[in-house]
């Protein structure tokens, strides 16, 4: 019983005076040929905190979603309290008192908190009543559990921690004893995750059991009571949280031992490349993106933006890769060896940038960096479509971009090796090796790199990082923008911290820590007395410890 | 221009503005459902047909009123099975159901009557008469109120009178009853509905299924209350000129009444004065005609006042994966 | 893996949507109490029967070629430009200009000045809605439609008080000069010393067509702007990652798009009625959208669906000639191609994907 000890609840100390909450047999689910879920049990006790964690694309939100009825499985038997039931649809999970957060929001971002609160679950017919009842109990809800949050207003206002307390609240309005939630934390600042972990403690202590997906090795070590871990569609192991360690963990997520250090000489910064001046962004909607933010870049060194997704990093990477998100007004000035670069009108845009020596392996590979639709080899050619060597004159010389496209298939090691594939049918690490291949092996005198991993199984990340750091010892300035610490930490030479849009402050690598980067990325400046256990503890910094899915913006904000 | 002229100006423009309101109104449900419906146009021609087809064999423009309900539901159909079963492209499928009644219509029509696609004209009580509003005679000597309470208020057929009642239903149905949150949310985030463990496909249908009765009740006054009778693509734009009036009115009920009353105006001034001499330039009656579809262009531009449509509109519901 | 083999998706899926719609078709034969297959002999025989017949369908089918062209054209930038009808009515507006003002002394000098001035017109009738949507994101679907009505608007008015010769009372142009007609196939082949297609107005632009659709495949699959047209097509923020400007090419792409809708008169208007009436582009316009639908945006596909619907034309009125079924019975037929190779692609889709995953598997266990 050591969980119950340290996590000051009973929620493991009675496993066996109620049924467990859920108990799944045998779920199985495929779409189309991909099998997402093979033959998964699991149980969680009731009252207590379980996580489920594992690689992208394990089939963790699978799982979850054919608990919540969203999806059906194939094969297999759901029994909540004890009761086999038939998950048919949300409606009769929901019956079945379970609750969901997922990771994209479900909420209408035109309407009320009260409107999106009583959505589907209105007392009859007419409005007025079910409005009314709402505000009384989301009063009482906000109270009990720290949960406020203006009832008026609207969704597209509200902050992102915010528009996730709604969605906790719709599950508990509909009296959810059982509250699933999606990885929860990837849009949160450490101080609004801190929070959202003592809302989940104070229900667990209320007798609601919580299921916990993430795939950050803190997260699940700070506040789960047990914990399963998913690999391939498969779960491979349950174990009680306080009995394992992140290493062990690890090591069941990803199937063998990690070893990710970076091997990289110091760096022998140059001449400055790239010289950022009072840069500004204010997108469409009035929003100030970017603040005024001043940094250099210079030859053979890589600088590592670090920050909470969602604090002007997209924004920055987008400006200066050359495709702003429209209708953004933007002012400063920016430097790329001597020539000044123009912000607005036509010569600002992604072609001119590339012209000037920028390449750019953009953040989202699969909306952005390719087109899912051309093959490899058309691919290869995408943003150098007007390069000479693929073709003068109006027509494009097929034959070269297709010697050009195997020769990297085979440099890089894409797999399956062959160009006539569309990109969608790749892997995501194999997608991004595409993208780098063809960034980087336009030797650009400035590389945007944003989450080079992010979705990418560890052979590789070892693979992409090594090119980064080759590109970086050829002479070049790399930008490097990720929202995993680790991952900046180990490659970068120089760190900046983003947060609401500025620059919180510069730490060189080598001699920063993960707290004081934590706090940084939290808005703290002064962190010289700061000691780690304030910030991000050392477990954060664990290799396998970053995202797994595409950005977790929230659907209903923007 | 004297009180009279106007008056009868306005009276046309009501009764102009008639199906149009009723078809806007369908197009407003549909796509506050988020699904896109550029096939008003089939589904009036349709109805009307039908309507027609039925008063006409059986003499009662009741019956014909069903079965347009019924012809105008049954492309309402069509285009739910494209469009949300199937999950195809609601433009195109709109498309497809505008030819589909332009060409069933004719040979049905040739079918049944051997007219060359006409339906026999409507007698009796094969058409919707005017209703006398209580007290029209007894205002009618009235100066000003009289002929506008007689003339433009009263004697309309029923359908109009449903026409004009839709609108403050519309606006109740939508913003104050569960129905109505429930349709509103679905046409700006279907996945928000579907959590809450509501079905997205049903809500739909049960949208465009209101937009087919509408555009039944539009069809069968075109055919039984403004005409006597079906010709051959009788709507004339119509359709498109509702569609014109939704953009205009911001997918808002009220709105809708404001636009359809503007356009309505619109073709009842170009019917009336086939020209109009401003002194400098004549405006001709092309350009009035065409007024509609300028100004909704200009709309759509966004230079006065822009129009954003429901946000998950014209995109089938698939779940994510 | 894509869940089909690529054949499946490009020949069996569209054949297998083309035989749905036809067999609705014929049940809609039987029901107004005619025979399908004596109606499919009719149009068969008529259509196809004879030199005369094919003059016909290859007439109609130069014209659906534009259109389809223009339709395919758009929809690889994934624009979907239902205004081709009134882009090929304003494309008339532009022959005639060139026909009617401009002294010819040869045909191919008229037909190389009005081809522009079709182009020109029909393009700069799609300008305003590409330039709406680029800019102002105001959905092209219905600033086209709405551009239709306000074609046949501006038609009627230029016909009835401009164009219209002194005198008449029928809203239509003077007949075009002698120098400006075009030479008939049938005349060609008379050269030859072979009867063919006597009194039929199949006519030089038929090989015009088939040069577009050539030209229209190497801008497509073969030019840098078609990489990027296509690139835009997929997804915007990724075009603009690659530095391709999204206004810039919907506003070309859709200029390409109403220029070929335009280039449609060339063959009604200038080789066919010589003169410009009102209507003159008949539904051809609306047309381009099934054939497009049906050739899968791809010229080859164009071609074969242009083909069809020709044959279906022509067909159609010979059924109105010789049967009691009214020519709208292709109207008919029209939206339900369009219905089942469109809207209801998923119905079809859906189980052949079931159909060949399934064998697949089999195949790998």
């Amino acid at each position: 019983m050591p969980a119950a000890d340290t996590m000051g609840g009973g929620p493991v100390s009675a496993p066996h005076a109620a049924p467990p909450a859920i108990e799944l047999s045998g779920i199985s689910k495929s779409f189309g040929p991909v099998q997402a879920n093979k033959d998964i049990d699991l149980t969680v006790a009731k009252g207590s905190i379980h996580g489920i964690i594992g690689e992208n694309g394990a089939g963790k939100s699978t799982l979850m979603s054919i608990l919540y009825g969203f999806y059906k499985p194939d094969r297999g038997e759901i029994r909540v309290n004890g009761r086999a039931i038939q998950i048919t649809d949300s409606m009769t999970a929901i019956r079945a008192g379970i609750g969901m957060v997922f990771q994209h929001f479900k909420l209408v971002r035109n309407f009320t908190v009260l409107e999106n609160i009583i959505l589907g679950a209105e007392d009859g017919p007419m409005l007025r009543p079910s409005l009314a009842r709402a505000r009384t109990r989301l009063r009482e809800l906000a109270e009990e559990y720290e949960l406020q949050v203006d009832p008026d207003e609207v969704i597209e206002e509200l902050s992102v921690g915010h528009q996730q307390r709604v969605e906790i609240l719709k599950a508990l309005y509909r009296q959810a004893d059982i509250l699933i939630l999606d990885e929860p934390t990837g849009v949160l600042t450490p101080a609004e995750a801190d929070h959202l972990f003592r809302i989940l403690r104070g229900l667990r202590d209320e007798g609601k059991t919580i299921i916990l997906i993430t795939h950050k090795l803190r997260e699940i070590m700070e506040i789960t009571d047990t914990v399963s871990v998913m690999r391939r569609g498969e779960m491979v192991a349950s174990v009680t949280t306080a009995e394992t360690s992140p290493e062990e963990l690890a090591e069941l997520m990803v199937g063998r031992k990690v070893l990710m250090e970076v091997d990289k000489q110091p760096a022998a910064p140059g001449e400055t490349v790239l010289s950022v001046r009072d840069l500004r962004l204010v997108d469409d909607e009035g929003v100030e993106r970017i603040r005024g933010i001043s940094f250099d870049i210079r030859e053979g060194e890589i600088v590592g933006i670090a920050g909470v997704s969602g604090n002007g990093q997209t924004q920055l990477l987008e400006l200066l890769g050359g495709f702003p998100e429209k209708g953004a007004t933007v002012g400063g000035e920016v430097v790329m060896n001597g020539h000044s670069l123009d912000l607005t009108g036509t010569k600002s845009d992604a072609a001119t940038r590339r012209a000037r020596g920028i390449g750019h392996v953009p953040e989202d590979r699969q909306d952005e960096g390719l087109i899912m639709d051309f093959a490899a080899w058309e691919n290869v050619a995408f943003g150098y479509h007007h390069a000479p060597e693929y073709g003068r004159g109006v027509f494009m010389d097929r034959a070269a971009i297709r010697r050009d496209a195997e020769a990297k298939i085979e440099r890089f090691d894409v797999r399956p090796p062959n160009p006539d594939l569309a990109a969608r049918n790749f892997s995501g690490g194999n997608q991004q090796k595409i993208v780098v291949a063809r960034e980087v092996e336009r030797n650009p005198d400035l590389l945007l790199i944003g989450q080079p991993t992010r979705g990418v199984d560890i052979g590789a990340i070892e693979f992409i990082h090594k090119r980064i750091v080759e590109l970086r010892d050829a002479g070049k300035a790399v930008l490097l923008v990720s929202v995993e610490l680790d991952e900046i930490m180990s490659l970068s030479d120089r760190i900046l911290v983003m947060f609401d849009g500025l620059i919180m402050g510069e730490r060189q690598a080598a001699t920063t820590t993960p707290g004081e980067l934590g706090l940084l990325m939290a808005g703290v400046t002064d962190t010289e007395n700061a000691r780690d256990e304030d910030g991000i503890p050392p477990e954060h910094s664990h290799p396998v410890d970053r995202p797994d899915e595409a950005t977790p913006r929230p659907e209903g904000g923007h | 221009m004297d009180i009279n002229t106007i008056i009868q100006i306005l009276d046309s423009a009501v009764r102009l503005m008639t199906p149009l309101l009723l078809a806007c109104l369908a197009g407003l449900y549909s796509e506050r459902s988020g699904v896109f419906d550029i096939g008003l146009e089939g589904k009036m021609l349709m109805a009307a047909f039908s309507a027609a087809a039925v008063a006409a064999l059986t003499g009662s423009v009741w019956l014909g009123l069903l079965a347009g309900i019924a012809g105008s539901l049954m492309l309402s159909l069509v285009h739910g099975l494209a469009s949300i079963t199937f999950r195809g492209n609601q433009l195109i499928s709109g498309v497809a159901i505008n030819f589909l009644a332009s060409g069933l219509t004719v040979l049905l029509g040739q079918k049944i009557f051997a007219l060359g696609g006409r339906t026999p004209s409507l007698t009796g009580g094969g058409r919707f008469g005017a209703i006398r509003l209580p007290f029209a005679e007894t205002l009618e000597p009235v100066p000003v109120i009289g002929p506008i309470y007689a003339d433009l208020i009263s004697g309309h057929s029923i359908l109009v009178y449903v026409a004009f009642l839709c609108v403050p239903l519309t606006w109740w149905l939508l913003f104050r009853t569960r129905f109505g949150l429930r349709l509103r949310a679905v046409g700006e985030n279907p996945a928000s509905v579907d959590t809450a463990g509501v079905s997205v496909t049903r809500l739909r249908y049960v949208a465009i299924g209101i937009c087919g009765v509408l555009c039944g009740l539009a069809g069968a006054y075109l055919a039984t209350g403004l005409g006597a009778g079906f010709v051959k693509e009788m709507t004339a734009g119509r359709g498109f000129i509702a569609l014109a009036a939704l953009i205009f009115a911001k997918w808002r009920p009220w709105g809708a009444l404001f636009a359809t009353f503007l356009f309505g105006l619109l073709e009842a001034i170009a019917g009336r004065f086939p020209s109009i001499d401003l002194g400098i330039i004549t405006v001709p009656s092309m350009f009035m005609n065409a007024l509609p579809y300028i100004l909704t262009v200009i709309i759509l531009a966004g230079f006065v006042g822009r129009a954003i449509p429901p946000r998950a509109g014209g995109e089938p519901y698939v779940k994510e994966r | 893996m894509d869940k089909m083999p690529k054949w499946a998706d490009v020949i069996l899926t569209p054949l297998i949507s083309l035989v749905l719609a036809f067999a609705i078709s014929a049940l809609v034969i039987l029901a107004i109490g005619e025979s399908p297959w004596e109606a499919l002999k009719t149009m068969v025989t008529g259509a196809l029967g004879s030199s005369y017949g094919w003059g016909f369908t290859l007439y109609y089918t130069t014209n659906f070629i534009f259109t389809g062209l223009a339709v395919a054209v758009a929809y690889h930038a994934s624009l979907f430009n239902i205004g081709g009808e009134g882009q090929a009515g304003l494309g008339g507006l532009g022959v005639a200009i060139m026909c009617l003002f401009i002294p010819w002394t040869h045909w191919s000098l008229a037909l190389i000045a009005a081809s522009l001035g079709a182009a020109a017109f029909g393009a700069a009738w799609a300008f305003i809605p590409a330039v709406l949507q680029a800019k102002r994101g105001s959905h092209i679907v219905i600033t086209t439609i709405m551009f239709n009505f306000i074609a046949a608007a501006l038609l009627n008015w230029a016909l009835v008080n401009w164009l219209r010769p002194v005198g008449s009372m029928d809203p239509a142009s003077a007949n075009f000069p002698e120098a400006t007609h075009l030479p008939k196939i049938t005349d060609m082949f008379a050269a030859l010393g072979i009867e063919w297609g006597t009194h039929t107005p199949v006519n030089v632009t038929f090989f015009v067509a088939l040069l577009a659709c050539v030209a229209v495949w190497a801008l497509i699959w073969r030019s840098k702007l078609g990489y990027e047209i296509r690139a835009l097509g997929r997804s915007e923020t990724a075009a603009r990652y690659a530095g391709i400007s999204p206004v810039r090419v919907t506003v070309i792409a859709m200029l390409i798009s109403g220029g070929l809708a335009g280039m449609m008169a060339t063959n009604n208007v200038m080789g066919e009625a010589e003169r410009l009436v009102l209507n003159n582009v008949e539904g051809a316009g609306f047309i381009g959208i099934a054939v497009a639908l049906m050739g899968r945006n791809h010229p080859v596909g164009v071609l074969l669906a242009a083909l069809l619907f020709g044959f279906l034309y022509q067909g159609g009125g010979e059924l109105a000639l010789w049967t009691s079924i009214p020519r709208e019975l292709i109207i008919v037929i029209q939206a339900l191609v369009i219905l089942f190779t469109g809207a209801l692609d998923n119905m079809v889709r859906a189980p052949l994907e079931a159909f060949f995953v399934a064998r697949r598997k089999r195949g790998d266990a």
